[in-house]
Formats: structure tokens, C-alpha cells, sequence
């Protein structure tokens, strides 16, 4: 409890030094809240589950056209919007999830590719509904709880990005420790093991999937609400792969890799492509390879492995 | 019904288009004490996996407190009430001794029940699955599988690999587990003479099929028999 305590006060303490320090950002850091809840939604399957997947955006981009259709049809309200962006990821998940869940790696990994590429195609065809290759324009959404209305600056969108990625944040802690959740751990460790004791690995991997689904459609409600605008890239495969980048780079299954995972990414993707627009990339690569060997559980093992080194240093001094 | 809980008939099983087990017909009664001895290679896993539905069924039938088994799912025979205790124990290395047990909780068992039969689980309760001892290891094993309330507990070479005191402390504690008769244990050994000790009733193993059945005070009488399907260890 302690701990949850002092993870918590860690994050509020980052976000408002990050508002603080970076007040002309503001658009820039809430796109990285907005990743780190889709990558969290990546880390509760892959970290979690050991369910691989590249089509994490196929749910990103559900939840933000829902929730942009929603906001424009239905109702404005910022909140309902959310929980319409969560509807539909979790639908899409589950509805993909009960054939992709019967299937393992490489098949499940192309699969999961070519259901967030169908996805794509459908919204580029139902152009009268969503815009097409143009995007889904006209989203207007209300006040946040009825009180914060969306500011140029993007100081409300700030803020109720932050809220929703530590409420989900809070909420995957909790679902970790679990039983649920341990037995998630399980059956990524010995599947063959959690049915000789009791566990139906298909359900409970579909129960991931589908709330992870529900989580990836927050971020792309989230995404759709502040920037008013959902295009056809909400679905592409880069945005999959890169989430996937940074929940490797931040260290899998600790919710923690997710979110050091994640503002590094797009810290020095920010930096680098604004010093070198055409070899960014480089550095990004670079990067991935130092941590996938030296630091193969990721960053956020950092401390573990800079302490062993030392302790590794001491003995061999004495 | 009541003296057959676990009933196999005329099973032929294996892996794919392998069989392992052929013709092999066994009964299992409530509250029983089984072993399973033979060499290596004679079946004893396959026979556990076949019961627990993690192997293929060629031929014949299993039937559980009057249910057909034939085409239950692994997870389901487990709800049913057979609980397995691999060989390869399959500890999370990842997950802490609480959390393994926890991960597999059931109605209303608890961890204290647990840590009441293994303390030594208490004491190392905080401590990573990769961190135990192999005598540690097999008591979480067992303690997990009793967390899903098995009324057949199947245990596959418990004892491998264990320094003898650790071997002495896992029987009294089947023993334990035994001693109500509510829960039927079915003990696959290669440590024959303690498996009989504890047994009431005994199956010899060759090839896939039962070469003897009866009693285990009469089997551990009959080293002859013994000596040619177990050998080593077993003096004629």
C-alpha cells in the first residue's frame, strides 16, 4: 500500500514539474499521456498476458472514432465519450479476440496486423461516416465534468489526460495483483500449467484482450476529444509498433516500463527529430539496441542492474 | 458409483499419433491411497496426463464421479475435482511463493491453509519462485494444486531429486493428506518401497499397460517381481 502510495505522488510530482517546466508543451506532453495509456493497454496483454501482438492500434483507433462520432452525433460530454471510445475497443477486442485467441505467435502477431489494416480500410471506405482519408472532423466536446472547458492552450487537455492515464494506471495496478492478474502472469509463464490447474487459458486471454482493447479505445477517445480530429493513421501500424518499441524499451509487465517506456520514446524522438528531420530514426534504433542488450528487461530494471554492477565492482575489489 | 471415483476404461492414449498407454483399464476408489511404479519410459506420466486431459485419447473411456471425461477440457476435470502435481513442478519464476498460490485460488480455500501444512512457505511467502530450493519448489507445487480442492490428488514423482529428509517431510505429509479418506491420492514413484509404504494399493507399469495389480503390502513382498519391472534399488 505504501508503495502504491509513493508511485502515485511519484507521477502527480512528475506531472506537475512536466506542467511546470514545459508550459509552451502542453500539446506535446499530452500526446505522450495519451501513448502511455495506449501503452499500458499494450503492457496488460504482451507485459501481462504474453499475448503478442502489432495491432494495438486497431482498438486506438475504434475507441477514437466511436468517441469522435459519439461527441458529434450523441453527446458532447468529454466523459461519455471516453466510456464510447472503451465500448468499442473492448467490442473490437473481443469480437477479433475469439478467433485471434485460439491462435499463438506468428500467426496471432499477422493476424492482429491484418484486423488493424481491415479496420483502416473500412473507415477509408465509409467516407460519408468518417471522413475517409480526410478525417473525421467537427468534434467538439463539452466541458470536462461540466467545468473545464477545452482551452486553446491545452491546459484542461493537459490536465484530463493526466487524470484518465492515472486513473487507468491505478486501476491495471490493481487488476495486476489480483488474482486475475497473477493468473494472466501464469499462463504467459506456463500455459500447459494454469489448465492442469483449473484456469481456461482461451477465456482468461480474452478477458485480457478485451480489456486491454477497452483501455487502447481510451487512449484513442482521449486522442480524438483533444485533438478534434481522427484520421485514418489512429489505425496504422506504425502507431502499433512504436507502442511496442516503448513498452520494450520501458521494460514489459511492471506498468512502471510503460511509462518510462513511453516519455523516452517521445522525449527523444522530440529532440532528435527536431535537431535531424531525415536520421531521427537512427537514434531511436540506437537507442532500442543498447537497452535490448544491456538492459534486456528494460529500463525501468535500470536501478537493479546499476546496483549489481556496483556490488559485482565491490567484490571484485575485495 | 461409490467404490469407482475415477474409472479408465480399455484406454489407449499417447502423444499425437503415438500411443503410450494401450488397452489400460483402472479404477480409483474415494479416499484411496494409489501407487504407480515402473521403470522409466512405462507410462506412469502418460497415465496422469491422460486422466488430466493432456494427452490425446485414442480409444477408450475415463469417467469422473459418473461423468464422461472423453472430451472435458483440461481446465474443466480440474473443476471437476482432479488436481495434478507435474513432475516438472512448473513454478512461476517470476511470481513470489504468495503469489504463485494465489494465482490459483478457489472458493474458499486460503493461503493459510497452505502455509498451515507447508510453514516453510510462510517464511519464504515474499521470495521469487526462482528462489526456492527444489524441495521448495515441490511443496508450493503441491500446495497449489490442493488450492483448487482436488478430490483426487495425482502425483507425479514428487520425491525426484529431493535429499532424503526433504523426501521424508513430503510423505508425512501426503500422509497427512490422506489420513481423512476424503481425498484419494494416486502416488507415480520410482522410489518404490516409500510409494508402497504409503499405498494401500499398488499397479506395476511396463510398456504402457498394468503387469500387476493388488495390494502394495503384498508388492513389497514380492521383490522378484519388483526387481524385474523397477530395478535398481530393489534387492531379490
Amino acid at each position: 500500500m505504501t508503495g502504491r502510495l509513493l508511485s502515485i505522488f511519484l507521477i502527480l510530482a512528475a506531472g506537475a514539474a512536466a506542467y511546470l517546466l514545459f508550459p509552451y508543451n502542453l500539446a506535446f506532453l499530452t500526446r505522450i499521456l495519451i501513448m502511455i495509456v495506449l501503452v499500458l493497454s499494450l503492457d496488460l496483454i504482451l507485459g501481462l498476458a504474453g499475448i503478442a501482438t502489432l495491432g494495438q492500434a486497431a482498438m486506438y483507433g475504434a475507441g477514437a472514432y466511436a468517441a469522435g462520432l459519439f461527441a458529434i452525433h450523441v453527446w458532447a460530454d468529454p466523459v461519455a465519450g471516453l466510456l464510447a471510445g472503451a465500448v468499442a475497443g473492448a467490442l473490437l477486442a473481443a469480437v477479433s479476440g475469439a478467433v485471434l485467441m485460439r491462435t499463438q505467435g506468428l500467426t496471432l502477431i499477422m493476424l492482429t496486423i491484418a484486423v488493424a489494416q481491415i479496420c483502416a480500410e473500412i473507415a477509408n471506405r465509409a467516407r460519408g461516416v468518417t471522413g475517409g482519408a480526410d478525417g473525421l472532423r467537427g468534434i467538439r466536446p463539452g466541458k470536462v465534468l461540466g467545468l473545464w472547458e477545452f482551452d486553446f492552450i491545452g491546459i484542461t487537455g493537459y490536465w484530463y489526460a493526466f487524470a484518465v492515464m492515472l486513473l487507468v494506471f491505478l486501476a491495471l495496478a490493481i487488476i495486476a495483483r489480483s488474482p486475475f492478474g497473477l493468473s494472466l502472469r501464469g499462463i504467459h509463464e506456463s500455459p500447459e500449467r494454469m489448465v492442469a490447474i483449473g484456469v481456461s487459458v482461451y477465456r482468461r486471454r480474452l478477458a485480457a484482450y478485451t480489456m486491454g482493447g477497452a483501455i487502447a479505445g481510451i487512449a484513442g477517445a482521449l486522442s480524438a476529444q483533444i485533438t478534434q480530429l481522427v484520421s485514418l493513421e489512429s489505425f496504422s501500424f506504425t502507431l502499433s509498433a512504436e507502442a511496442l518499441i516503448m513498452l520494450i524499451l520501458g521494460g514489459t509487465g511492471r506498468l512502471y516500463g510503460a511509462i518510462l517506456g513511453t516519455v523516452i520514446f517521445m522525449a527523444v524522438h522530440h529532440v532528435a527529430a527536431a535537431n535531424d528531420p531525415f536520421n531521427w530514426l537512427f537514434v531511436i534504433g540506437a537507442l532500442v539496441l543498447v537497452v535490448v542488450f544491456f538492459l534486456p528487461r528494460g529500463l525501468v530494471a535500470l536501478p537493479v542492474s546499476l546496483k549489481r554492477l556496483a556490488k559485482g565492482g565491490r567484490h571484485a575489489g575485495t | 458409483m461409490a467404490d469407482r471415483l475415477l474409472e479408465l476404461g480399455n484406454v489407449t492414449a499417447g502423444y499425437g499419433p503415438t500411443h503410450v498407454l494401450r488397452d489400460l483399464s483402472l479404477s480409483v476408489a474415494p479416499g484411496e491411497r494409489l501407487a504407480v511404479i515402473g521403470r522409466n519410459g512405462a507410462g506412469k506420466t502418460t497415465l496422469l496426463n491422460t486422466i488430466m486431459g493432456l494427452t490425446r485419447l485414442h480409444g477408450g473411456h475415463l469417467r469422473f464421479g459418473g461423468r464422461s471425461l472423453d472430451r472435458m477440457a483440461p481446465h474443466r476435470r480440474n473443476g471437476l475435482g482432479l488436481g495434478l502435481v507435474p513432475q516438472t513442478r512448473d513454478i512461476f519464476p517470476s511470481l513470489t511463493v504468495e503469489e504463485n498460490l494465489l494465482s490459483c485460488l478457489r472458493g474458499d480455500a486460503t493461503l493459510e491453509e497452505a502455509y498451515a501444512l507447508f510453514p516453510r512457505l510462510k517464511e519464504r511467502r515474499r521470495n521469487g519462485g526462482m528462489q526456492l530450493s527444489g524441495g521448495e519448489q515441490q511443496m508450493l507445487s503441491i500446495a497449489r494444486t490442493l488450492m483448487t480442492r482436488p478430490e483426487v490428488l495425482l502425483l507425479d514423482e514428487p520425491l525426484e531429486g529431493l535429499a532424503p529428509v526433504i523426501c521424508e517431510q513430503l510423505m508425512a505429509v501426503f500422509e497427512e493428506l490422506a489420513k481423512d479418506g476424503t481425498r484419494a491420492v494416486v502416488l507415480v514413484e520410482q522410489h518404490a518401497e516409500a510409494a508402497l509404504a504409503f499405498a494401500t494399493r499398488a499397479i506395476l507399469m511396463a510398456n504402457g499397460t498394468i503387469v500387476h495389480e493388488g495390494p502394495a503390502g503384498d508388492l513389497i513382498a514380492d521383490k522378484t517381481l519388483l526387481h524385474r519391472h523397477v530395478g535398481v534399488g530393489i534387492d531379490p
